[in-house]
């Protein structure tokens, strides 16, 4: 599975209430919720992204409220992937739940610019900033956990093997 | 004979059907008590149908709690209350709480006896972490997680790491356990105990009242923790036993057993702790903060919205008015804590003072409603979040601190500690 579009840059410590603001969890609609996807951090994230765009951010990304409304918002906003320092524990279990592919690289957050192109290759966890030509390594995403993603999370992956 | 091991790890080998397990190992455990509320269960009970399940694997230990957008803020909020009303009656969901009989969650479910000691507890809300206090292995997850369990009654975990923190020494005038947990994120950061097993421990936990302990759990996951514990004693027991609806076991962590780190704090040294924003572990000293004016002080929330609190908030405030241009927002978090809190007569002392009493909702502690921030303003509340636009506008701003301090804040107009009133 590779994963390929343009770098969008957050700090450290990106918490679920600026992925997606408690006052639009009275919907679980994804459509509804990835229009307001990062709105606190970037008013207009939603509109500047393209599909298979890639959030780049610092330690502890996800942290907070264990909302599925966060995972959910960046992907029917069109996020292929997020690449983090680290990731906080609920979601990073939501994300893949959920079928968003994460990534832990140590490097990344500091040597991505904005607006990058760069390709991650979840086999070989190998992050190529095609912009520079910079080469970085993530953990890879084990062929199970990739089929997982494939099918749109654990559900569905899940229902699939039944 | 089995390696010496600490709560959590009890815990967990006792759920997984193991004799021990360590720190790493991925287990399968049974789940005790599994609770989400009316934003989180919606999208588990949408799952749920997905997955064509027809019944929850256990009716009476599942909770739904319709306590974040209640009493209802609009039209789609009342129709998340109502898929979890219709989803409770449709299953024979025991514990489902709404209207009147509701409160907020992590106060309510300790409060009716629904999750003990020696449980493992998953809930759809980060906050489930609360229920460490009572030597409870209770953690937060996401509502698929919540939908797997409601249908086999399971889930698994990585045997966390525990890092034990020793609270020795006497505490000042005004310090409880928000204090201490505010100073001890502010120690080892937002991330300091990520993945990690919390276990507060020390002489200090030990003379500290059931309240205090619940506040400590319940901020654990602000360090990033996956669970915040304490080692059940006569306080949990007496907090416990005449509540319990089931049998329970209590473990507690082996004197030699292995924690990733041991850190100890000398309580004699740590004033009442503010959280400036935009982050929990932005914490000073109560003499540190400077003159910093407020527009609104929230007191409730499943930190500090228990009787002992509103006690103490009424005790500091009784015979004073609220700042004029503040608006004092105070939050009995159940039922019996509204009743009880009626009867001592601290809603009349709040009431005079110029509060406004709100019904038990988690309302304005996530910006829901019932005390939204507009563009600029500044609010201190007893909640645990002080995140950009957590309780409203993004350029709002939260500083947390604890009952006492928000109610002489209330009465100065600006961050200030009971002493100067």
């Amino acid at each position: 599975m590779k994963i390929k579009g343009k770098v969008w840059k957050f700090g450290k410590n990106i918490d679920t209430d600026v992925i997606i603001p408690a006052r639009y969890l009275n919907t679980s609609d994804p459509a509804e919720l990835a229009k307001h996807c990062m709105e606190d951090a970037d008013p207009d994230f939603s509109k500047k992204i393209k599909s298979g765009d890639i959030i780049v951010a610092g330690k502890n990304f996800g942290c907070g409220s264990s909302r599925e409304h966060a995972p959910i918002a960046l992907k029917a906003a069109g996020i292929g992937c997020v690449i983090a320092l680290s990731f906080a524990r609920i979601f990073y279990r939501n994300a893949f739940n959920m079928g968003l592919p994460i990534f832990e690289c140590d490097e990344t957050a500091s040597a991505l610019e904005e607006g990058d192109e760069v390709e991650v290759d979840a086999d070989t966890g190998k992050i190529r900033d095609l912009t520079t030509g910079d080469i970085f390594k993530a953990q890879p995403i084990p062929p199970f956990m990739q089929e997982l993603v494939s099918d749109g999370g654990l559900i569905p992956h899940v229902l699939k093997s039944l | 004979m089995s390696r010496p091991m600490t709560i959590a790890e009890k815990i967990l080998a006792a759920h997984a059907g193991l004799d021990s397990v360590e720190p790493g190992q991925l287990v399968e455990v049974d789940v005790d008590f599994a609770l989400g509320n009316d934003i989180t269960a919606p999208i588990a009970i949408k799952i749920f149908r997905q997955a064509g399940v027809n019944t929850v694997f256990d009716r009476e230990k599942i909770a739904l709690v319709s306590d974040h957008f209640v009493p209802n803020k609009d039209i789609m909020s009342a129709e998340q209350a109502r898929l979890l009303r219709e989803f409770a009656a449709e299953q024979g969901i025991v514990h489902h709480y709404d209207g009147g009989e509701s409160g907020v969650e992590h106060v309510l479910l300790p409060e009716k006896g629904l999750v003990l000691p020696g449980d493992v507890v998953i809930g759809a809300d980060s906050h489930t972490c609360t229920y460490g206090a009572m030597g409870t292995f209770a953690t937060g997850v996401g509502s698929t997680d919540l939908a797997a369990t409601m249908i086999t009654g399971k889930t698994w975990f990585k045997v966390p790491e525990s890092i034990k923190f020793v609270y020795k020494g006497k505490l000042r005038p005004w310090v409880g356990g928000k204090d201490l947990i505010l100073y001890t994120i502010g120690d080892i950061g937002v991330d300091g105990a990520l993945y990690m097993a919390m276990e507060f421990t020390g002489p200090v936990i030990d003379s500290m009242s059931m309240a205090g302990r619940f506040t400590m759990s319940n901020m654990a996951i602000e360090a990033g923790g996956k669970v915040g514990l304490i080692n059940p004693d006569d306080t949990t027991l007496d907090y416990v036993t005449d509540r319990a609806v089931r049998d329970f076991t209590v473990y507690r962590s082996d004197e030699d057993a292995q924690y990733a780190k041991v850190i100890e704090y000398d309580c004699s040294e740590i004033e009442p702790q503010v959280a400036c924003p935009h982050l929990p572990e932005n914490t000073k000293g109560i003499s540190e903060v400077g003159n910093v004016s407020l527009d609104q002080v929230v007191i409730g929330s499943c930190t500090n919205g228990r009787l002992e609190d509103l006690a103490l908030a009424a005790d500091v405030i009784s015979g004073r008015r609220v700042s004029k241009g503040l608006r004092l927002i105070v939050i009995p978090t159940t039922p019996t804590v509204y009743i009880q809190a009626l009867e001592k007569g601290f809603l009349t002392t709040f009431l005079n003072a110029g509060a406004v009493i709100g019904p038990p909702t988690c309302g304005p502690c996530l910006g829901g409603h019932m005390g939204v921030l507009a563009k600029g303003e500044r609010a201190l509340s007893t909640t645990n979040r002080n995140f950009v636009g957590r309780m409203g506008h993004p350029e709002s701003e939260v500083y947390l601190a604890n009952p006492a301090i928000a109610a002489a804040s209330a009465v100065l107009g600006r961050i200030g500690s009971p002493d100067e009133l």
